[in-house]
């Protein structure tokens, strides 16, 4: 009776896709007009099983296999939606180019003023054989290793690894300590990027106003950026030091009180926060400063002389003109809230107390080095893989709009 | 960074009206030099006063003494020598100039390859070094390790370090805009000429890259100089370490808080190097940023 079951498995989340991906298709052609609607049913369906199949299928369908748990069902069928969000946007993209008589794959060979001769491919996988074998070996093989570790029960230094499917994901889904890693990844970001951009934003504006001296301020407003995370948590470590520090020594003297910063629980998120906003408001103050010499003075002008004042200059017009700005620095801060603060919270909290101050990325550290579990910590490495591949389409659905760092 | 002749333009409504006196005898737009002189205080401060703590000894720390002590000279011993700072900040050296050197060349060579060649499917090559972008190195960081300390065939561990390190998809895209914004003219004077691809990358592209090689470059060092978390899993022995590495060995007893000074010291030498470039290369160092963190 369970190999029945099992077999049925693959059918069900095939049809599922098929299912799904035909009406996507139906939509899209309801929506743009344009092509045949019995081409997009069947090229849909074809996508839909092979998105529904992508990530399911080698792995066998285990996860859908009849004394799995609840939450392998349900990381089965989030991978079934991962792999068809992937199929059907370049199924689509690709079927609808044809509809429209484009031209379906990039063009190979657009550049003028190459090389003649036939010896022109010998020459080029000279000149790209490093790159590439750099590349294949430390990028692309960790990458399947990433994927296939995450399947597997794998500690360093134990020669035995056994394969159990998902569980490595699904377990996460009720491991309440990895969710609150990730939402302080989220939360950091959060606060680094309200708090940095509104300041940054204030400095940048007086920075573009013409002042004596402007250049001046400028090196020495963004220079923090040059500073290893290492450094900046050193040096927090030092003014927020609850006896030693001189914050607390200057609260004291003012407001007769002493706050625990790095030892308690709200104020060790607030003190990693303020350590990582200083480290990355020179990065920022650079580029809104760059943003806002972009915008044309004479829309200004023009807009003063129609009676707005600075505020609804700066609403209705700096701030949508800086938007490309504002978009590329959210992802940048964000890549640096996930990434680039492990190395200051490892000196300046070290994850604590009680591990309130660890990231997911410390985590990845945590898991995989110091407990040498690498199925799990691959399951979390790929989880941040996700996140990044969400910010890299974001960035590319914003980035449609050029953004131009101007000449300097 | 040159200002253009019209931001240079300032509308003021009240110009060329008499302003009162006490307007003419505060500086124009004074809130604005308020706000980034205060600015530039609290963003200096912290490593204003690491500076200062540089120099005292820990009661003076403890006291929280305003006046710079005489432990300069004896805090910068107990980091250089006792701690190993100085050879530290030697192997990071080494690093950051075989990072910053590696990925130069390797990306020059590969935006070589994609522009200057006739070859079908070129776009697939880019595409699969552009696509590395979405898989940074802490997201690869486990496998990565496990598959490095594999092989133990390494001649030296900082080959081990450095060579995963060196290929750059935002390297090999600078070099390609920058090559295809050439004029195409060149090359075809290059081979009217007579040159082979070799000489002409040599005699012509480089000398005309020399602005884009240094910004890289100059981010590449700091990229370098800045590794924790790679060296820190991968490197047994601890006089291979890194300076980053040895800075946080100084924290080590925070909490204790006997060394305030060597361990403030380590930050100003640690933070020394790319502060020195910073302001030095100023331009190439914003350059380089706008390069690489445009896609």
């Amino acid at each position: 009776m369970e190999e029945i079951v099992f077999a049925v498995q693959p059918v069900i989340v095939g049809l599922v896709g098929a299912l799904l991906g035909a009406g996507y298709f139906a939509f899209l052609r309801w929506q743009t007009r344009v092509g045949g609607l019995k081409a997009s049913l069947l090229v849909g369906a074809i996508c839909g099983v092979a998105g529904a199949m992508l990530l399911t299928a080698p792995l066998g369908y285990c996860m859908f296999e009849a004394d799995k748990k609840n939450d392998d069902y349900i990381v089965g069928w989030i991978m079934v939606a991962l792999g068809l969000l992937l199929t059907l946007n370049i199924g689509s993209t690709l079927l609808w180019r044809f509809f429209r008589g484009q031209r379906l794959l990039p063009r190979g060979d657009t550049t003028p003023g190459a090389f003649r001769g036939r010896n022109g491919a010998l020459y080029a996988a000279a000149a790209l054989s490093p790159t590439i074998l750099v590349l294949i070996y430390f990028v692309y093989l960790p990458m399947v290793d990433t994927l296939r570790l995450s399947t597997f029960l794998a500690r360093f230094g134990a020669p035995r690894t056994r394969f159990i499917c998902v569980s490595n994901f699904s377990r996460m889904l009720g491991d309440l300590d990895y969710h609150s890693n990730l939402f302080l990844s989220f939360a950091l970001s959060f606060g680094i990027i309200i708090i940095t951009m509104s300041l940054a934003l204030l400095i940048a504006a007086m920075l573009n106003q013409p002042i004596r001296g402007a250049n001046i301020y400028r090196t020495f407003l963004i220079w923090p950026y040059a500073i290893s995370p290492i450094v900046a948590g050193s040096i927090f470590g030092l003014l927020l030091g609850t006896e030693s520090g001189i914050v607390n020594r200057v609260l004291d003297l003012t407001l007769g009180v002493k706050v625990p910063w790095l030892v308690t629980v709200p104020a060790a998120q607030f003190s990693v926060v303020l350590a990582s906003v200083w480290n990355v408001i020179g990065f920022n103050i650079l580029f809104y400063t760059a943003g806002l010499q972009t915008i044309p003075k004479d829309l200004l002008e023009s807009a003063s002389i129609d009676g707005a004042n600075a505020w609804q200059r700066f609403a209705r017009i700096t701030f949508p003109l800086l938007s490309p700005f504002t978009f590329f620095l959210i992802v940048t801060n964000t890549i640096y809230a996930f990434f680039d603060t492990f190395g200051l919270i490892f000196v300046l909290t070290r994850g604590g107390p009680t591990e309130s101050t660890f990231t997911a990325m410390y985590r990845v550290y945590v898991t995989g080095i110091l407990a040498s579990d690498i199925g799990k910590s691959t399951a979390q490495s790929l989880i941040l893989f996700l996140i990044v591949v969400g910010i890299t389409i974001f960035q590319f659905r914003v980035g449609q709009r050029r953004v131009q760092y101007g000449n300097y | 960074m040159t200002e253009s002749a019209s931001s240079r333009f300032v509308f003021d409504p009240s110009a060329g009206q008499s302003r009162p006196l006490w307007r003419r005898l505060i500086p124009q737009r004074w809130y604005a030099h308020l706000i980034l002189t205060i600015s530039v205080i609290i963003i200096a401060f912290p490593m204003f006063y690491a500076l200062l703590i540089s120099t005292q000894s820990n009661p003076e720390v403890w006291n929280h003494k305003f006046t710079p002590g005489d432990m300069f000279f004896e805090n910068l011993r107990t980091v250089m020598v006792q701690r190993n700072m100085g050879r530290f900040m030697l192997n990071s050296f080494v690093i950051a100039l075989a990072i910053s050197v590696g990925k130069t060349v390797m990306s020059v060579l590969a935006g070589l390859g994609l522009v200057y060649f006739r070859y079908p499917g070129k776009w697939i090559v880019f595409g699969f070094v552009l696509i590395t972008l979405i898989m940074p190195g802490d997201v690869l960081l486990i496998a990565l390790y496990r598959r490095v300390v594999s092989f133990d065939g390494w001649p030296h561990p900082y080959v081990a370090l450095t060579l995963p390190l060196l290929a750059s998809a935002t390297g090999v895209f600078i070099f390609r805009q920058h090559f295809m914004t050439m004029p195409p003219d060149l090359s075809e004077a290059a081979q009217l000429d007579g040159a082979s691809p070799l000489q002409f990358l040599f005699r012509v592209l480089i000398p005309l890259s020399w602005n884009t090689i240094g910004a890289l470059m100059v981010i590449m060092f700091l990229f370098g100089w800045n590794q924790f978390l790679w060296p820190l899993i991968l490197l047994r022995d601890q006089d291979l370490q890194v300076v980053q590495w040895g800075m946080q060995s100084l924290t080590q007893n925070l909490e204790v808080g006997d060394n305030f000074g060597p361990m403030m010291m380590g930050v100003i030498i640690t933070s020394l190097p790319p502060m020195i470039i910073f302001i030095i290369l100023q331009r190439q160092f914003m350059k380089g940023f706008a390069l690489t963190r445009d896609k």
